[in-house]
């Protein structure tokens, strides 16, 4: 079965850091005052080592990966 | 503590719908006793849906029941009912079912109004979704200022008790009144003992909810509907409404109508009809709320709009939770606008970054552009943050904070362009139309 892995934010856990954003800014943009918007969630191959780092990196631990049977 | 918020709004109006929820009250003008009760609607079905884990009146389950009436979410979602009992139902182990009567809704009555006039059909239905999903407790959640609701529904609780009824517990909780307490997470979570603010997910409800149990959480006219499902069937339930949206539906009007009243309509029926149920509009309208703070406007053109999710959609409004405000022609809906969105930004949790930054940002943009006080960014930035708020928090209150906001700056375009040439409108001087409580933030969560 392929899985389609997607994006999840803890939006209470977060606070805004940014380093989501500075690791994987083909999928996450800060807003004005430093909250991730992302846009589709779903992480595409070439992507996944730097999603995985930005999910490591989060000091919030609120950045997640699911994988969603596709 | 205010005891008013409980006496009917108005008197008996001429409705074109039969009256199911409100038959009762139509009949007497006074609240249903559990004698008066079980005269009028019979007994619950609740030993059938108990002997048969879960069959009712010998073909279907209640869940197919509920299923084949095609009964949705009363609360303001609209999500279908019987997808939450059937997902509740197939988890293991025993459930918990929730009775949502915080109505924080500031203007909206109707909730508050059937617990009043008919408590026991929202208390039966509690029962019988109890009984159909495997749950042995119920917990009926009101905010804490609804003292004399409070001290009714523990009388009615207690007659339930005497006749021996519920095969199931019933317990009553006073939660903090706040806006967001309504959630269906912020139940959960103070019934566990936390604040009764929104959780994010994972794990959802349904899953794991009050003490670590699968949870369903209905509102609790959706629980009345359920109650009269259970006793007449799918088809009796499709003879009103239409046939995507099909029953009746309990309605707040208020506003700029000759009686302002809480009315159970079929959906389908045209907003100017619902409004002249409610004594027709008192002058010339400039449009109507709907749906609440987290609503949308409609501007007085498309008032003929059937009240359905489907006709409304296109028009980016939706019946929500029955909430229809008329807001007079001689009224400023850019100064009700900005007094709504303030009121919402002081009632967020201040958990996520849309109700931390960006929803206080869009308030007092919002303010500014109400009194006439624009910059030359105002707008731009207005458009910019309004359009972050939603799918970025972890309950909808950002995504309703925007709605208001996106429609206010589209339906009344014409007064934001003449707000910002040439100041405030007069309107805009005078005291808003539309009440709105206290914007001070909830004093305590717990």
């Amino acid at each position: 079965m392929t899985r389609t892995r997607t994006l999840r934010i803890d939006r209470i856990a977060c606070t805004g850091q940014g380093l989501c954003a500075e690791l994987l800014p083909e999928l996450i943009d800060l807003d004005e005052w430093g909250y991730p918007i992302a846009g589709d969630p779903a992480v595409p191959d070439r992507l996944r080592t730097h999603a995985r780092r930005a999910v490591a990196a989060c000091p919030r631990l609120a950045l997640h990966t699911d994988d969603d049977p596709a | 503590m205010n005891s008013s918020d409980t006496t009917p709004l108005t008197r008996a109006p001429e409705t074109s719908t039969a009256p199911r929820l409100l038959a009762g009250w139509h009949a007497t003008g006074r609240p249903d006793t559990l004698a008066g009760h079980l005269g009028r609607h019979g007994p619950s079905p609740v030993a059938a849906v108990l002997a048969g884990r879960g069959r009712c009146g010998g073909a279907m389950s209640l869940v197919d029941a509920v299923g084949a009436a095609g009964l949705t979410g009363r609360g303001g979602a609209g999500f279908p009912t019987a997808r939450k009992l059937r997902a509740v139902a197939e988890r293991r182990g025993r459930a918990v079912v929730v009775v949502n009567a915080m109505e924080s809704e500031p203007a909206s009555r109707k909730d508050r109004f059937l617990l009043a006039m008919a408590p026991h059909l929202v208390l039966d239905g509690a029962v019988l979704a109890a009984t159909a999903v495997g749950a042995d407790t119920v917990h009926v959640c009101l905010p804490r200022d609804r003292s004399a609701q409070h001290e009714q529904l523990g009388a009615a609780l207690e007659e339930r008790r005497r006749a021996r009824l519920d095969p199931v517990r019933l317990r009553l909780h006073a939660l903090p009144p706040a806006y967001v307490a309504s959630e269906s997470t912020s139940l959960v979570s103070w019934l566990n003992g936390g604040p009764a603010r929104p959780g994010g997910g994972p794990p959802r409800t349904h899953e794991r909810g009050v003490a670590r149990r699968p949870t369903l959480v209905h509102n609790a006219e959706t629980l009345a509907h359920i109650a009269l499902i259970a006793r007449h069937g799918p088809d009796w339930f499709r003879q009103a409404g239409t046939p995507e949206e099909p029953g009746t539906t309990l309605v707040t009007v208020s506003g700029a109508v000759a009686g302002p009243a809480v009315l159970e309509v079929a959906p389908g029926t045209p907003l100017t009809a619902v409004l002249d149920l409610a004594g027709g509009p008192t002058e010339r309208l400039h449009g109507v709320l709907l749906g609440g703070f987290a609503g949308a406007w409609l501007p007085e053109a498309r008032l003929r709009t059937p009240l359905t999710r489907r006709d409304l959609a296109p028009l980016g409004a939706a019946p929500g939770a029955g909430v229809i405000v008329a807001l007079a022609g001689s009224a400023c809906g850019l100064t009700e606008t900005a007094g709504m969105l303030a009121y919402l930004a002081a009632h967020s949790a201040r958990q996520c970054g849309p109700c931390r930054f960006g929803l206080p940002a869009v308030a007092e943009d919002f303010t500014a552009l109400a009194a006439g006080r624009a910059d030359p960014d105002l707008l731009s930035r207005l458009h910019r943050r309004t359009g972050l708020l939603p799918d970025r928090g972890a309950c909808r209150h950002p995504d309703g904070a925007a709605r208001l906001a996106a429609s206010a700056l589209r339906v009344f375009a014409d007064d934001v362009d003449r707000h910002l040439a040439h100041g405030a409108c007069p309107a805009a001087h005078r005291s808003p139309q539309i009440p709105v409580p206290s914007a001070a933030p909830p004093e305590t969560w717990r």
